[in-house]
């Protein structure tokens, strides 16, 4: 059997549409809920009390550990049942992914607030700036911009982990050109095609994160 | 020190009287900047000749290229009538190849400033694994011959140490230890004491003016101790942007220096203490 | 594997399905096993073909590394199990195909570890095997990889936990691993609270597991190269100094 371009051509649009749309939906608000809830993970491990810190550590350490699909699974079929909270399926895979990526922002993020310089915090108290105030004008804009390119590669890898949505029935690209497989009994084109868009984004994506890495000089 | 004869080997031509190494016209860059420019020199077999002048003058550069850790520019090196920096071929000279170069690079040891032991290594095996790997010494050859070494640089209860357990100064003379388990002719000693505590260096460089006039080797040594190397050293080789200012003995040199610019380093080593 | 009439409490529930669980962990173990060697195995080679003097050979290293670091090992796996067989006419058995796909994905990053902690080695060791004439080979071998593999340890940690993670994803080609097990179960309908409660378990304790074991080769490498080996149980890649490959004996 070999490679068919009609075939390929004749799903590819619809394959690209639904890529587009839901793959780049649940990256970007995965990575938005990765973003924020990493800082506060981030803050956390920061706390000045060991009973904050030592759970938050414990929370990233365990979701590290456990892959993603295994969390998928918890969240989309125990939550309803247990909990009574039930969500979509691309809201739970944005929920989930978001958390699982917060788990290694969080440590992005502490490595950036590590990295600014002991003086800066001195100059703060020598000026006399609140704690809080410290911390927002002075400590984390310089760590933000200072992790920015990694922020990046997590985006990336983010949009990489999407597929695995499929396994809880949110058909995203890779989920649709599995069905169109089953359905024509063809599955070489439809998951090459999958295969290519995802090399096709996070390429040239890269390529810009390695710009602005070289920019801001990490 | 008790040193056996390195055997010569067959086709080696120079007699007595010729030159150990010969820098022909040799032109060092980096990138823009000039280190060596059209650089001559010569030393003897068994002459020991210390490099003194300004930093970025070009001294520790000479150690490099001839330790083949950089390659000339331009120019020739040649080692014990030998060309070293380049080989035959195409009908003349071309800049030499990795087996050109481990064959050269034989009669050649180096110290370091920073010492340079190994760290995944105990004493004895930085000092008996290359000549195991690399002169194919059987292991109790080496061993034997290295704990010699390590008496002869007094730390022969340290054989089985880790090198990071010992002081800097310790380090130090294993990594000599080491580099004499080669069997070099030509010994470089690159500002072996720069980066040793105060207390330490005295007896570093006691032990190498010992080495020195008890052994065959040629020694070619840059250092800003000038009583180091008015020590150990019978000829001195004042630097200056890549080229040679003054050329004698020690008590030339540090005695009633000629030239105007070998008078102001030293006493600008002087006032630096 | 039948629904139970007698309806026990989560305890009651969690040692029946318990058994088929572990049957799957065993074939993820086993998966994850199998993936390790093929992972190491290119991340040294590409790592190393990384670090070399060849552009052809840094090439080629780049390439492999950008490809699959390009796309997730869930579209590898699919493509490798239901797209190849559609070009060579062969169907993988679906351990081997899981095996390949996790172990080509891991070696990738892999490779950017081998690769960074070589070039993290001081460039005075590798002047000071020039200078007692080690040949190229020896000098890698001898020198710089005992001191890299220090270097390599904590990072390798985190990728073998990654590995394991990715093993997750074979249940898609029909691999009858812990996630499979467990899909199977809820269906047959037992309760997914213990039955995922316990699959996170499971894979905790062998991320767990993996820690300790990567925890005493950072033991031993460090005694050997003469660092004060890091605790066994401690808080994994916290507080713990920056590794000081700078300088060459501290």
């Amino acid at each position: 059997m070999d490679w068919d371009w009609d075939y390929a051509l004749s799903i590819a649009p619809e394959m690209l549409t639904t890529g587009l749309k839901v793959t780049l939906q649940a990256t970007f608000a995965g990575a938005l809920v990765a973003f924020a809830l990493g800082l506060v993970l981030a803050l956390g491990l920061r706390a000045p009390w060991s009973g904050i810190r030592g759970p938050v550590r414990l929370i990233i350490e365990f979701v590290r550990s456990t892959p993603l699909v295994a969390q998928l699974f918890f969240v989309y079929y125990v939550f309803p049942s247990a909990l009574g909270i039930s969500m979509s399926a691309l809201a739970t895979g944005i929920v989930v992914l978001g958390v699982h990526y917060a788990a290694y922002t969080a440590e992005v993020y502490r490595s950036g607030i590590d990295s600014v310089p002991k003086g800066q915090w001195e100059a703060a108290v020598a000026l006399n700036l609140s704690r809080p105030r410290t911390w927002t004008s002075v400590v984390l804009p310089q760590a933000v911009r200072r992790v920015l390119p990694m922020l990046g590669n997590y985006l990336i890898a983010i949009f990489k982990e999407t597929p695995q949505l499929t396994l809880i029935t949110v058909v995203d690209i890779l989920g649709l050109g599995r069905q169109l497989g089953s359905e024509n009994f063809r599955y070489l084109e439809p998951i090459t095609i999958a295969g290519l868009f995802f090399l096709l984004v996070a390429i040239p994506a890269s390529l810009v994160v390695r710009r602005l890495e070289h920019r801001l000089g990490t | 020190m008790e040193r056996e004869p390195v055997p010569a080997p067959a086709d080696a031509a120079p007699a007595a009287g010729d030159w150990m190494i010969r820098f022909d016209q040799v032109v060092k860059r980096f990138g823009d900047l000039t280190v060596l420019d059209h650089l001559d020199f010569h030393v003897r077999a068994k002459e020991r000749v210390t490099l003194i002048g300004p930093s970025g003058s070009g001294k520790t550069t000479i150690l490099r290229l001839l330790m083949t850790l950089e390659r000339v520019t331009g120019g020739l090196i040649e080692v014990d009538g030998r060309p070293f920096s380049h080989m035959p071929g195409r009908g003349g000279l071309v800049p030499a190849n990795e087996k050109h170069l481990r064959v050269a690079r034989r009669k050649i040891g180096m110290v370091f400033q920073q010492f340079n032991l190994f760290p995944n290594m105990d004493v004895m095996r930085n000092i008996t694994e290359a000549p195991v790997r690399s002169l194919g010494r059987s292991r109790e050859e080496a061993e034997t011959r290295g704990a010699e070494l390590l008496e002869m640089v007094g730390l022969a209860d340290k054989a089985h140490e880790h090198p990071a357990r010992l002081s800097g100064g310790q380090q130090q003379r294993v990594a000599i230890a080491r580099a004499l388990a080669m069997e070099p002719e030509i010994l470089l000693l690159d500002e072996v004491t720069s980066a040793l505590d105060p207390e330490l260096v005295a007896g570093v460089q006691c032990l190498l003016r010992d080495i020195a006039q008890e052994s065959q080797l040629t020694i070619l040594c840059v250092t800003h101790e000038m009583h180091f190397a008015r020590d150990i050293s019978d000829r001195v080789l004042m630097f200056d942007r890549g080229r040679i200012v003054e050329d004698g003995p020690p008590e030339q040199i540090f005695g009633e220096p000629r030239e105007q610019r070998t008078r102001d380093f030293l006493q600008a080593v002087i006032e630096a203490g | 594997m039948m629904l139970s009439f007698t309806a026990p409490g989560p305890l009651g529930t969690a040692a029946e399905v318990l058994p088929y669980l572990l049957d799957g962990a065993v074939v993820t173990v086993k998966v994850a096993l199998g993936a390790t060697p093929v992972a190491l195995a290119l991340a040294f080679i590409a790592g190393l073909a990384g670090c070399s003097g060849s552009r052809w050979a840094r090439g080629v290293s780049r390439g492999y590394l950008e490809f699959f670091r390009g796309t997730a090992v869930i579209v590898q796996m699919y493509w490798i199990f239901y797209a190849m067989p559609a070009l060579t006419g062969y169907r993988l058995d679906p351990v081997f195909a899981g095996v390949i796909a996790v172990g080509l994905n891991l070696g990738a990053y892999g490779s950017e570890v081998v690769r960074g902690a070589i070039a993290a080695v001081p460039v005075p060791q590798r002047e000071a095997g020039i200078a007692l004439n080690f040949g190229p080979v020896q000098r890698m071998v001898r020198i710089i990889l005992p001191q890299a593999w220090v270097a390599m340890l904590p990072p390798l940690n985190n990728l073998w936990i990654e590995l394991l993670k990715a093993t997750s994803l074979v249940s898609v080609i029909s691999v009858a691993d812990v996630i499979a097990e467990s899909r199977t179960l809820r269906n047959t309908g037992y309760s997914p609270l213990v039955v995922m409660t316990l699959v996170l378990l499971i894979y905790l304790l062998l991320a767990l597991i993996i820690t300790l074991i990567m925890r005493m080769l950072e033991r031993r490498a460090a005694h050997r190269v003469g660092r004060e080996p890091p605790p066994l149980l401690p808080r994994r890649r916290r507080r713990r100094p920056p590794v000081p490959v700078r300088g060459e004996v501290a």
